[in-house]
């Protein structure tokens, strides 16, 4: 070949910045063009009229705030809640040194995770009370859809809170029994607050998934005062003849799941900075 | 050297007063196949200071773990201040209490204070009441030099100072007898010198100590007794001057020589 190996590729003359400028110049124009053809396509009056349409929209608040947002935000922390709870006392069991309560754990969490989640809705809704007779979720349909949104969160939260413990240092706890603490009392004075910590952005992450899930509750057939942001919005924009109360209602979603991920993504950061 | 067995600290008699702190009998310890300990015996006298030394591996951390049963000896018995701390019926949480540990690693809580380290066993296990335990703390980490390091989370303070909160933290539950392993092996060299000045002073003020360490000055000075381990069993022991200068075994020669010599075993 020629006497320059060193200097193959680029066409003669042209640096190598120079010609990734071109290249990135290239896909922007593309992209730029893409846009412009799909944005002349459309029937802009048509859109705006269907999506933000913004007499309609007005016309949702507040009752869009005060109930959907309001019921939407209440599943999703009461189901977090319980979440938590029920997702620490499995972790705890996975890490038991009783075998029984090791299976038992594992049994439930691959249950949970293994199951639609449309299915759990709809056995703690329908199959409770079925097999149940007479006795239902307190709390009616919010505490059945609290309830099967914490059951499943709790299987996934288990894996995620087990993983936290394992990561503080074996020393730790040895440090605790060592100063006469009962496993109990190290657990929960010593370790476990360690684990929350590291476990905080994975579990703000499952809020998000959360916050989405509970959606689901429309298929439990929801009083008008219960309905949360989709069902909100799915029923006006049926009454309406109009797309805009989806819109309006996802912006509502986004106005939470957003900052969370956001969150999420800052408090990982900072962990993966602040690390020992 | 015995002046130091003098009145301090907080030795009330434990029914059979007289008796060694730490009596350990026929102390074995196996990890699967690979027994670890094979017969251990040896003593530590009220305020006595016994430095164990020996190679890497020989099982010395091993033996102290089943000084508080952060290890379960497979046969033999432990005593810790009149209390076989081996029944399988003691508390032992109650027998840990007595015996105070501080690691190579110090193992402080990061996520509370000094002060909170040095609180919050007293407060849970001791039940003391939050002003108690922390006029406690406060009078430790002042003995330990750290008086102004009160509000200091661990990550802001030295390997020095950290080990040196670890030692408050094990004093402030007044135990009967202190157990260091390697404790200023993890420290740059010229943090070992606090970390031994405190532990030194410790001594002087007569509490009972078994100190694993690999720095032989201290041993030589500090120790009443010396104890050498080698692959699971004490080689010999005596006071340090005839272990360290005078051993009578190779194995103890040998192993003093690569400590006080490393450059000489250099391939
Ligand atoms: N938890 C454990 N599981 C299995 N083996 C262990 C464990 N702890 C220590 N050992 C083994 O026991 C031996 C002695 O270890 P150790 O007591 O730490 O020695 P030293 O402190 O004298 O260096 C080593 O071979 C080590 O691998
Ligand atoms: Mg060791």
């Amino acid at each position: 070949m020629t006497a320059e190996p060193l200097k193959a590729g680029p066409a003669p003359g042209m640096s190598r910045r120079r010609r990734r400028r071109l290249v990135l110049g290239g896909q922007y124009g593309a992209f730029v063009v893409v846009v412009a053809v799909l944005a002349a396509l459309a029937d802009w009056p048509q859109l705006q009229d269907n999506f933000a349409n913004y007499g309609k929209a007005k016309g949702l608040f507040p009752e869009i705030l005060t109930v959907g947002l309001r019921n939407t935000v209440v599943l999703t922390a009461l189901g977090f809640a319980i979440g938590l709870v029920l997702g620490l006392v499995l972790a705890l069991m996975r890490l038991s040194s009783a075998a029984p309560y090791r299976w038992t754990a594992t049994a439930y969490i691959e249950v949970f995770r293994g199951l639609p989640l449309l299915l759990i809705f709809v056995f703690v809704g329908f199959g409770v009370p079925l097999a149940f007779p007479g006795r239902t979720v307190p709390g009616g349909t919010t505490g059945a859809g609290a309830l099967a949104l914490g059951l499943v969160a709790a299987a996934y939260m288990a894996e995620t809170i087990r993983a936290g413990i394992e990561a503080v240092p074996k020393g730790q706890m040895e440090a605790a029994r060592s100063l006469g603490m009962p496993y109990g009392r190290a657990m929960a004075s010593i370790v476990i607050p360690q684990a929350f910590r590291i476990v905080i952005p994975p579990m703000t992450n499952q809020l998000v998934l959360l916050c989405k899930d509970s959606s689901l509750i429309m298929f439990l057939g929801i009083s008008l005062g219960g309905r949360d942001l989709t069902k909100f919005g799915r029923d006006l924009a049926g009454q309406l003849g109009n797309t805009t109360p989806i819109v309006v209602a996802g912006v509502c979603y986004l106005i939470i799941t957003i900052p969370l991920s956001q969150l999420a993504r800052w408090l990982e950061a900072r962990q993966r900075r602040g690390e020992r | 050297m015995s002046a130091r067995k003098g009145p301090g600290g907080p030795a009330e008699p434990a029914g059979d007063a007289g008796a060694a702190a730490i009596e350990i009998r026929g102390l074995r310890k196996s990890f699967g196949d690979n027994e670890v300990l094979s017969g251990i015996d040896f003593h530590v006298d009220a305020g006595e200071v016994v430095c164990v030394i020996g190679p890497s591996g020989s099982g010395k951390s091993t033996l102290l773990r089943c000084v508080n049963l952060l290890e379960e000896p497979s046969a033999g018995t432990v005593r810790v201040a009149g209390a076989e701390v081996t029944d399988p019926d003691i508390d032992i949480d109650a027998a840990r209490r007595r015996i105070g540990m501080v690691f190579q690693s110090f193992n402080l809580f990061p996520h509370l204070t000094a002060l909170g380290n040095v609180t919050i066993a007293q407060r849970k296990v001791l039940k003391r009441d939050r002003a108690e335990a922390e006029r406690v703390a406060r009078a430790n980490l002042e003995r330990v030099g750290l008086a102004d390091k009160v509000a200091e989370y661990p990550g802001r303070l030295s390997g020095g100072q950290q080990q040196r909160v670890a030692i408050a933290r094990a004093l402030a539950m007044d135990p009967r007898v202190m157990l260091f392993d390697e404790p200023t092996s993890a420290l740059d060299p010229e943090l070992v010198g606090d970390v031994l000045g405190v532990m030194r002073e410790l001594a002087e003020d007569g509490m009972t100590m078994l100190v694993v360490t690999h720095e032989m000055s201290f041993a030589r000075e500090v120790a009443d007794r010396v104890v050498f381990m080698d692959g699971g069993v004490v080689v010999e022991e005596g006071p340090p001057s005839r272990v360290l200068d005078d051993p009578e075994h190779e194995r103890t020669r040998t192993f003093l020589a690569r400590v006080l010599d490393p450059a000489g075993q250099g391939p």
